[in-house]
């Protein structure tokens, strides 16, 4: 029987919206108490009056094992995850092998027996993510995978998409399309806009997002499928999932932290590492997506984790990869926004604890009596400067490189275990 | 099936002389006529009589096998074709079911009257391959007396760029009087019911309905439960999607009383089936409860690789009929197949072959049956319109 205490913090439940001072009690991974009249027991935590949230739950992690371990293996993302106090990731299941297969589901699940935090596994929507063949969702469903997805790629064909939405229905799967219309967007490397053009890139405009999102909107209506609209990037997209959501439709939407902290000027002098999938767009967009999450249109906040050697991204503009490490980021930049006033502090903890836990049926992303003890604390307004060396992460490619940050994790606990400690 | 009068006229050359020769009132003599009929307590009078007049009967000629109710509640057959269940009113069907049921006994079937179908002929005209129906209308037209042939048209002239119109006028020069029709395209059979002077039976088309299919689905479960489907709780499950035999047998057993349940993937049931006067389920754990009968329909493998559903083997997982599914049925449940079965895919081997619970062998015996029963109403009702006419 292990307990552990968090003493002298201030509480923060999103699900509840609960915040106020005290200590936490955890014994064998579970939250037994909190509250401010709560003794403490057995190991003591001092959180020094910093915030002590739930673990963040990142539900778009890619990872390179199986397949492609030089980029990223699951015990290296685990390690990062970690770090930036995320204690459950859901990794995509774009690996060599694809995850389409429930043997390979459970093959994610016993490699991340021994991680420092939760890995869940998203299955892939079609086999080896061709975008036509129905995988076995139902089989994966029951294996463990928690959601469903087709990776970097949209399901093009609307037959396709349809199919997928109704079958899935049965098993209550969460299915996440990217909201891409390929025949727009193909070899776009940037938002197309004056500056794109001026760079002389060839570019996606919104409205390549805006048509999908409306497709899949129209098509989770009909069928009644869970759809999670996957990382939009633009005001227009961002339009169509307020409108669905007025409608009562249930249908979730997400955004990349990088998309809420970056805009088109950051790949001005053609920098490679923000090239981005979605590619980044306006100042406008950015601003409109960030009064997206304060309002509750976007559900989710993910890292996007997408781990890349140098060696794929130090190429001329238009042949770099896509892609940034985002699990140390994740945290530390939604903090920075919130301390430049631009995101409400209870929001974006929102969409990155309670609202993901509630889209893929975990319990975790809340502090109530009996919840798993998965618990960050962090200091909300700690300065520090983003250095990609010194990133946990096998890859470093990260476009915050330098840049200054407010707002830190300190302490990581994952199933009542301190799994990461800054002061060491 | 209207013997009487003939018979009568024959040998004794009208109502009148009829009923002096018979020691009978004349309107009885009319009661036979009307009713097509000898009732049976007369028969040996007939006889007596009728050797008088050097015509030497049997009880035969009396037509022994007799359908129990030609007209039920006093409604004649009076259909022409059968493309569809929503054709017939519920005394219709009951008179097809009645009828089914009478050719059931094998000594009847195997020695049938065979005048009922006389001089008739009985065009099998398939569009799509099959083998038990068109076989299951050969006999049934056979035992019945008619001049049957069979035409594979997927193999023949359609090659050669002939129309559905041209082929219709070519077997309506043919003068068939019934034409037993499959074909691959929704509505065809109905098409070419228009543009032909004989009956149609559709033998399936398309998607839409496999009317025949239903009845003997019916007389089936009929047997089985002591006449009694009203009431039964039925789950028809599998590929809803593509199957005419689904339509059709949701129209007849709604219409016979049955609670009908679809149960499948949601890929694989129309859209707003719930509209169709059923319960709809997704799960055969909630969709079998309580059913007294349980329908699994064959999954179109060709239409399967990854578009409707992933893989035979997730579909088996989850519907997939083996005992567990089964146990959340009601006790002594039965199931059913319209055949061909895929075995692990729709259903365990162990079921399909368990005979205390599969009725799959009894449909395919009482196809013969049913389908005899459903040509002698067809031809019945043609006689009595061609009498009608004259």
């Amino acid at each position: 029987m292990s307990t552990l205490s968090i003493a002298n913090a201030r509480i923060i439940d999103p699900a509840s919206g609960y915040d106020d001072f005290g200590t936490i009690v955890t014994r064998d991974g579970r939250i037994m108490a909190f509250g401010p009249h709560v003794q403490t027991e057995g190991d003591i935590i001092d959180a020094d009056g910093h915030i002590c949230a739930p673990g963040l739950i990142d539900m778009r992690v890619t990872t390179g094992e199986p397949g492609r371990e030089n980029r990223e293996t699951i015990a290296t993302a685990a390690k990062a995850a970690a770090a930036g106090g995320i204690t459950s990731i859901v990794i995509m299941p774009e690996t060599d092998p694809v995850i389409d297969d429930m043997s390979l589901v459970d093959f994610i699940t016993r490699r991340a027996e021994t991680a420092p935090v939760n890995v869940y596994a998203a299955g892939a929507l079609t086999k080896g993510l061709d975008g036509k063949t129905l995988t076995e969702i139902g089989l994966m469903s029951q294996a463990g995978a928690v959601m469903f997805s087709n990776g970097t790629s949209p399901i093009a064909e609307a037959q396709t998409m349809r199919r997928l939405l109704s079958y899935s229905a049965s098993f209550n799967a969460l299915i996440a399309n990217r909201a891409i219309e390929p025949s727009l967007s193909k070899g776009a490397v940037a938002h197309e806009s004056d500056l794109s053009s001026r760079l002389g890139l060839t570019g996606a405009p919104a409205a390549a997002e805006r048509i999908m999102a409306e497709r899949d909107v129209a098509l989770a209506e009909l069928t009644g499928g869970r759809l999670l609209i996957d990382m939009i990037s633009s005001a227009e997209a961002l339009e169509v999932v307020r409108r669905a959501k007025s409608r009562d439709l249930e249908i979730a939407c997400s955004v990349s932290i990088n998309h809420l902290s970056l805009n088109e000027v950051d790949i001005g002098d053609y920098r490679t590492f923000a090239k981005l999938d979605p590619p980044l767009r306006e100042e406008s967009d950015r601003l409109a997506l960030l009064e997206g999450i304060n309002d509750g249109t976007i559900d989710v906040i993910v890292s996007d984790h997408d781990p890349r050697p140098a060696g794929e991204k130090r190429l001329p503009y238009a042949e770099a990869t896509t892609g940034a490490v985002g699990l140390e980021i994740l945290l530390a930049a939604g903090l920075s926004q919130v301390a430049d006033g631009r995101l409400d502090l209870m929001a974006f903890l929102a969409s990155v604890t309670s609202n993901p836990a509630a889209l893929l049926g975990l319990e975790s992303g809340r502090i109530a009596k009996g919840a798993p003890a998965d618990l960050i604390i962090f200091n909300p307004n700690a300065p520090w400067v983003c250095n990609s060396d010194a990133l946990l992460s096998r890859s470093k490619n990260t476009p915050l490189d330098g840049r200054r940050m407010t707002g830190r994790n300190l302490k990581t606990i994952c199933k009542g275990r301190l799994v990461f400690d800054s002061s060491h | 099936m209207t013997y009487s009068k003939p018979l009568i006229d024959d040998i004794f050359g009208g109502i009148r002389p009829a009923a002096r020769a018979l020691d009978k009132a004349a309107t009885t003599i009319q009661g036979w006529y009307d009713a097509g009929t000898i009732p049976q307590k007369h028969w040996n009078d007939v006889i007596k009589t009728a050797k008088e007049f050097d015509h030497h009967l049997t009880p035969d000629d009396f037509f022994p096998v007799k359908s129990p109710d030609a007209s039920s509640f006093g409604y004649p057959f009076e259909k022409r074709h059968c493309l569809s269940i929503d054709d017939f009113h519920r005394p219709d069907i009951e008179t097809l079911l009645s009828l089914g049921e009478h050719y059931l006994d094998l000594n009847v079937q195997k020695n049938p009257d065979r005048s009922v179908l006389k001089g008739k002929t009985l065009i099998n005209v398939f569009f799509e391959n099959s083998t038990r129906t068109e076989k299951s209308f050969e006999l049934a037209g056979k035992r019945l007396g008619a001049d049957v042939i069979s035409m594979q048209i997927a193999s023949s002239s359609v090659k050669k760029g002939e129309t559905l119109l041209d082929t219709a006028a070519t077997l309506n020069a043919m003068n068939p009087d019934i034409l037993v029709v499959r074909h691959g395209s929704s509505g065809a059979p109905a098409l070419l019911s228009q543009k032909v002077s004989c009956s149609v039976v559709n033998a399936g088309d398309g998607m839409h309905e496999h009317p025949t299919q239903a009845l003997l689905d019916a007389l089936t479960l009929r047997q089985a439960f002591d006449g009694q489907i009203d009431g039964l709780r039925i789950a028809i499950c599998g590929d809803i999607l593509h199957s005419r035999v689904a339509r059709s047998n949701v129209k007849l057993l709604n219409m016979l009383g049955a609670e009908v349940r679809l149960v499948g993937p949601p890929t694989l049931l129309p859209t707003d089936a719930d509209r169709w006067g059923v319960d709809i389920f997704h799960e055969m754990k909630t969709g079998l409860k309580g059913c007294d009968v349980v329908m699994m329909l064959r999954l179109q493998l060709e239409r399967m690789s990854g578009a409707f559903v992933p893989s035979k083997r997730e579909y088996f997982h989850f519907h997939g009929l083996d005992r567990t599914k089964l146990g959340y049925a009601k006790d002594g449940a039965l199931v059913m197949h319209p055949g061909p079965m895929n075995r692990g895919v729709e259903i365990s081997s162990d079921i399909a072959d368990d005979p205390d619970i599969s009725l799959i062998t009894q449909q395919v015996e009482t196809g013969v049956a049913m389908r005899m029963g459903i040509l002698h109403a067809l031809s019945e009702a043609q006689d009595r319109s061609k009498g009608a006419n004259r």
